[in-house]
């Protein structure tokens, strides 16, 4: 009892956060559609769920992320193979560059897709422009680096013993690969499909650019009840079934991961040199890599396109405001702003990651107190898995009055972001401290060592590096995050991603040039960062220098 | 029925495997003992056909296994800590070959209580690998490796996880199943008891390279240098006049280093070494001894049980000769 | 391997402080903050801040906002995010503790729902815009700044080039000469794209969906903003573009100005006029300061910048408007009109109904 009286009592503050910055927030919109006129009218909002609209929409979101999260995965799991566990030249810097994608503005995305599979590109003969499969691809796009690190992480330091002696024992390599790796990296191919259909399920733009408005999904639905059309009621029964949907799939993903977890003895398996057998998994990643690559040479090949000529004059403009003024600042201000709101959302993110983290990866001593960190666990993933729409208005009505003043405050869009960035530096982390052998702290607390110190000298050693390896993921999908930005961030210090959305939405051949040239600048840094971070993490998680 | 032949694996620079020539008859079970380090791994994986040879061969029943892939060897591989598939039950991970092999469900399930009924196991069919003991888990990758019958079984240090009485225990069944089945064994350990409790055949190995080969009492009682006599166990060896008395009492022909296990001297009447006790220690199946003894120093010996020695006292001590080993001269560097 | 994670180590602390003090925590936003300095009553009388409320497309170019504090003693800070559905939401859910003083962007689209939230007060601005851009209903709340009709574009060029004749009226889109040439933004994600599908209700009345049925038959691709429709897909926009004919701005053709003439036409009889509207909100902090705003956003600097910063038509008939503006982007005379009211009324109603008909 007095331990789960601990827990709870760690786990207050960030449940407090989370309960200000997304709870609060959540409830406050949703209840503007449950409450009509003052009194409780929860019949309006049960009647929307019957609408066949509704279903139609609600189905389509399951099927199309479904789709885009398997395909997500199969493309993945031989790229996180090839890129994690084979002396590849050149490793370090394809998988920083495979977070690109993640970080890309959909709006640029979306018109880059739009050039390769419109009407007259050079892909326009697949007919794909404005079909589902156009929807799927770009979300695969977005969300592949996802399934690759994730995985390819756990790849690295699973025990490669079971698999020879499975060989030996006669086992192809294909079967190998199905009875013995792929249930190895079960819990970690869960959680990357979990944060990918997440992804998917609340993808906002890219549906709308890709689907040509003929597809809705819930996201896009809620957007539009919200603030086109203005059905509160409507938009909070399509919020509260989202809410439902997502509990449910972190439910479940609970479950398949709650398996013995070999990657839980952290080895450091060495890369090996490619040999003939790897084939196949090195053609495919060669095939998704080109695939990726596609889109993003558009952009660049749209951003050194300066007339009928080729030149460098779009990014010589980055440093002014545009055609006509289109911007407030120019875009390298922009790119200043970004960088310094992804630091705070960066240590926001980790600061209450790493106690989550923490927290859920105790062991537990009693059924109630595994319950409770299971909750807990779940409990932090749902920023990933709720409308921003509903959250941005949440913030607009519910933290306007002292002491949640904070819908004028600087940090308000940092804040917004780590909430998106916590699903991931959660998931990057728990693996880690679940694999610490609960014996060193007790070894070190019957040293005579106080909880902070066993923290200090047995958790953080452990930690450091993939806690390293977290801040890139956050700090790239803050420099990416538009969805929430582009509704909190102020006019006089917009974040790149904003400006990027500006320059493409104002007229001129400049601002358009200027709009690519900027996406590419962004992918550049996002890149280098990744880069940095690359040359800091240790293969593997949990290995000492 | 297996050969090895000039076997040399290379990483980069180092060699971890230096000019192995090895032979396995059928039915034999072989040890490979050497420290930490010496490349033993590395031989085994090599049999196994997840090594790559920088040169050399190894055959099979007279065929090469030159780029024969490891499922296609026939062989069975045993590691230290069981490497059980973690997901699967018990029942399952001791029928994983024979399903590989598409054998009909019924054939599996009785294989699967014939092979759990031989490690000691029964009823365990549906636990899973996460609640059982660290010798249990030995015992199902035992049953695992034995399941399909392979020509060749690879052990790798299968007993040097366990404590001492399960080791114990679990050598002599491991001894006798695999006598039983028949089965040929390559076993490779660090730890001189794992050896003789299993094989019947040592080979040494050091820096890569194998120092001495041949039936373990051979090896055992003519370890070919010092160190080499260390490993298998012996307890020290002596030089210039402590060997030349210690042959002497034993009544050998004088030799310049002799290897001579703790109970190579023991108190008897008729002794020829005088020597006093320094300290006693009573084991269940003898005394220890720390003795002085004339012209040898400081040395452990040993008393039959009952013996009432204590320190300060006067004994005699005679020399067992099974108990030490004349080590050859070394040949000039 | 001891040396390189020590030195790993120092880099990566060098590196966080170095970044700690990029952070935004430190950068003294607090003097800004208006929702504590202006409370206490005597921002109102010394100047102090005017928060705008705006959507993201509102541009004022740094030399106004200079000029607007040096002769008003007010501190301007615009609060521009979303678009303007977004910003007509935010307006109306937070009408009882406002984000701002001022708000500008609502267009005769939006209005109404704000209006009837009670978001605005009422505002006489020095400066009388023309009565035809007034609201019937909230024209006492809600001060007209800029117009800016929503025309279905041309690519003349490319009709020239392949000798037809250009489309000039809503009825021709479904004449099978202009199959698969047209492209939209949907009503239902894009500004332009609900101002054009007004355009044919309007023309229409309740026969629309049979109009948007054979627009769809004819090809018409629907797609999700105007930037798609216009970089993506319209030929004198992209280079993969391959509809000559979109739904644009009437002022669009002064931007593909090349040797003195313009490539694209707008064609003026397929118009809607949307007009933006700027209002004091209630219980705004500086009221005063809100007011001095809106006569400043009517007056001739403003007015006069408009076209150039926001590609929009000044409201008052005397500021001046760029030559090219003038020579290339004349405006419609006669626009297609729907009430603010009606448009409230109707808008889930028809917005559903053409989700399914662009779905069939």
């Amino acid at each position: 009892m007095r331990r789960l009286l601990a827990l709870l009592a760690l786990a207050a503050g960030p449940v407090l956060v989370l309960g200000v910055l997304f709870v609060l927030p959540v409830t406050g919109m949703v209840s503007e559609g449950f409450f009509v006129d003052g009194s409780f009218a929860p019949g309006a909002v049960l009647e929307v769920l019957a609408r066949p609209r509704v279903h139609r929409v609600a189905w389509f979101t399951v099927w199309s992320s479904g789709a885009a999260t398997l395909l997500a995965v199969v493309l993945g799991l031989p790229a996180a193979y090839v890129l994690h566990r084979l002396a590849l030249p050149g490793r370090a810097a394809v998988r920083a560059a495979l977070l690109v994608p993640f970080v890309l503005p959909t709006v640029v995305v979306g018109v880059a897709f739009r050039q390769l599979l419109g009407e007259g590109g050079p892909l326009g003969f697949l007919d794909l422009d404005g079909t589902p499969v156009a929807i799927i691809c770009g979300l695969v796009f977005f969300n592949l680096a996802v399934v690759i690190r994730t995985v390819g992480v756990a790849w690295e330091s699973l025990d490669p013993r079971p698999g020879q002696a499975a060989a030996a024992l006669g086992a192809s390599p294909s079967q190998v690969l199905r009875t013995v790796t792929l249930p190895a990296l079960r819990p970690a191919i869960v959680g990357a499909a979990t944060i990918v259909f997440l992804f998917c399920a609340t993808a906002f733009g890219i549906v709308l650019t890709l689907g040509g408005v003929r597809y809705s999904t819930v996201e896009t639905e809620i957007y539009l009840l919200t603030t086109t059309v203005f059905d509160l009621q409507a938009a909070a029964a399509l919020s509260v079934l989202q809410i439902v949907v997502v509990v449910a799939l972190l439910a479940l993903a609970a479950r398949l991961r709650a398996t013995p977890d070999p990657t839980a003895h952290r080895t450091v398996t060495p890369v090996r040199a490619v040999r003939r057998g790897d084939a196949p998994a090195v053609v495919a990643t060669l095939v998704v890599l080109v695939a990726m690559l596609l889109p993003i040479l558009t952009l660049v090949l749209g951003s050194l396109t300066v007339g009928d000529g080729w030149g460098l004059a779009n990014y010589r403009a980055l440093t002014t405001t545009g055609d006509n003024q289109a911007l407030l600042v120019p875009v390298t201000a922009a790119l200043v702003t970004s960088l310094r709101t992804a630091v705070d959302a960066t240590w926001m993110a980790l600061l209450v990651g790493v106690s989550v983290a923490l927290i859920v990866t105790r062991r537990s001593h009693s059924v109630a107190e595994r319950r409770v960190r299971s909750t807990l666990d779940g409990f932090f993933m749902l920023p990933l898995g709720v409308s921003a729409v509903t959250l941005g208005f949440g913030f607009l009505i519910t933290l306007d009055q002292p002491p949640l003043d904070l819908r004028d405050s600087p940090l308000l869009v940092p804040m917004a972001q780590a909430l998106v960035a916590l699903p991931l530096v959660v998931r990057t982390l728990a693996p880690v401290l679940g694999g610490i052998d609960d014996r060193q702290r007790q070894a070190a607390a019957s040293l005579g060592a106080s909880p902070l110190r066993t923290l200090v000298t047995v958790d953080l050693p452990v930690v450091w590096k993939p806690m390293l390896a977290a801040s890139g993921f956050a700090f790239a999908a803050s420099l990416g995050e538009f969805g929430a930005t582009s509704f909190l961030a102020r006019d006089d210090s917009p974040t790149l991603p904003v400006v990027i959305f500006r320059l493409i939405g104002h007229p001129g051949e400049m601002n358009y040039g200027m709009a690519l040239a900027a996406s590419v600048v962004l992918a550049a840094a996002t890149t280098l960062v990744m880069l940095a971070v690359e040359r800091l993490r240790v293969p593997g998680v949990g290995a000492l220098a | 029925m297996l050969q090895l032949t000039d076997v040399t694996v290379r990483y980069g620079d180092t060699v971890a495997v230096d000019d192995v020539t090895l032979d396995l008859a059928a039915g034999q079970v072989l040890a490979v003992l050497g420290p930490s380090g010496c490349g033993k791994s590395t031989l085994l994986r090599a049999v196994a056909g997840l090594e790559p040879l920088t040169s050399g061969s190894i055959g099979c029943d007279g065929a090469d296994l030159a780029g024969v892939p490891t499922h296609k060897r026939g062989f069975a591989l045993m590691f230290q800590d069981g490497q059980l598939f973690a997901h699967l039950t018990v029942a399952r991970n001791v029928a994983y070959a024979l399903k590989l092999r598409r054998t009909p469900s019924a054939r599996v399930a009785a294989r699967v209580r014939e092979l759990l009924e031989l490690v000691g196991l029964s009823g365990y069919d549906d636990r899973l690998p996460g609640t059982l003991s660290g010798g249990e888990r030995q015992r199902v990758a035992l049953a695992r490796a034995l399941a399909v019958e392979p020509r060749l079984i690879l052990l790798d240090e299968p007993l040097s996880a366990l404590d001492a009485t399960l080791r114990e225990r679990l050598a002599g069944d491991l001894r006798e199943i695999l006598h039983a089945a028949g089965t040929t064994a390559l076993l490779v350990t660090h730890d001189h008891e794992e050896a003789f409790a299993l094989a019947d055949r040592l080979a040494v190995m050091r820096d890569g390279r194998v120092v001495q080969s041949g039936a373990i009492d051979e090896v055992w009682r003519a370890p070919v240098d010092e160190e080499t006599a260390l490993f298998l166990g012996y307890a020290r060896v002596l030089r210039g006049t402590a060997a030349a008395s210690v042959l002497a009492a034993a009544g050998l022909p004088a030799a310049p280093a002799v290897a001579v296990r703790r109970s190579a001297l023991v108190v008897d009447e008729a002794g020829e070494v005088a020597a006093t006790v320094e300290s006693a220690r009573v084991t269940p199946e003898q005394v220890r001894l720390k003795v002085v003894a004339d012209g040898l120093g400081a040395i452990d010996a040993v008393a039959p049980l009952g013996t009432r020695v204590s320190p300060g006292d006067a004994v005699r001590l005679s020399v067992d000769v099974t108990r030490l080993a004349v080590l050859p001269i070394r040949p000039p560097a | 391997m001891h040396r390189p994670s020590v030195r790993a180590a120092l880099t990566t602390v060098l590196a966080t402080v170095a970044l700690a003090g990029c952070s935004l925590a430190g950068t003294g936003d607090e003097a800004q903050d208006p929702a504590t300095s202006s409370s206490d009553g005597a921002a109102a009388e010394a100047g102090g801040p005017v928060v705008l409320a705006t959507h993201e497309s509102f541009t004022l170019p740094k030399k106004l906002v200079r000029q607007f504090e040096a002769e008003t003693g007010y501190e301007l800070e615009v609060r521009a995010a979303g678009d303007a559905g977004t910003l007509a939401t935010k307006l109306s859910l937070t009408a009882d503790n406002p984000i701002a003083d001022a708000a500008f962007g609502i267009d005769n689209t939006f209005a109404s729902r704000p209006l009837d939230e009670g978001a605005f007060a009422e505002v006489t601005p020095t400066l009388t815009p023309p009565a035809e851009y007034a609201l019937a209903e909230g024209g006492d709340r809600l001060v007209p700044i800029d117009s800016a009709s929503v025309c279905v574009n041309v690519d003349t060029a490319w009709f020239d080039a392949e000798g037809i004749e250009a489309p000039r009226t809503l009825a021709d889109l479904t004449d099978p000469a202009y199959a698969d040439l047209l492209v939209t933004p949907g009503a239902s994600t894009s500004s332009p794209g609900m101002a054009f599908f007004l355009a044919t209700v309007a023309e229409y009345g309740d026969d629309w969906p049979a109009y948007w049925t054979d627009l769809l038959a004819n090809g018409a691709k629907v797609v999700d903003g105007w930037e798609d429709a216009y970089y993506g897909d319209f030929t004198a926009g992209s280079e993969t573009g391959t509809r000559p004919i979109v739904v644009s701005y009437d002022s669009s053709p002064a931007f593909t100005v090349t040797d003195g003439a313009t490539t694209t036409a707008a064609l003026l009889d397929t118009c809607f006029r949307q007009v933006e509207y700027a209002g004091v909100l209630a219980g705004a902090d500086n009221p005063d300061g809100a007011e001095a705003l809106i006569d400043f956003l009517l007056g001739d600097a403003v007015q006069s910048a408009l076209p150039e910063s926001m590609y929009v038509f000044p409201v008052m008939p005397d500021a001046t408007v760029p030559a090219d503006w003038a020579e290339f982007a004349p405006q419609p005379t006669d626009p297609y009109e729907v009430t603010p009211e009606e448009i409230s009324a109707n808008r889930e109603q028809w917005l559903t109904e053409w989700t399914d008909v662009i779905s069939r």
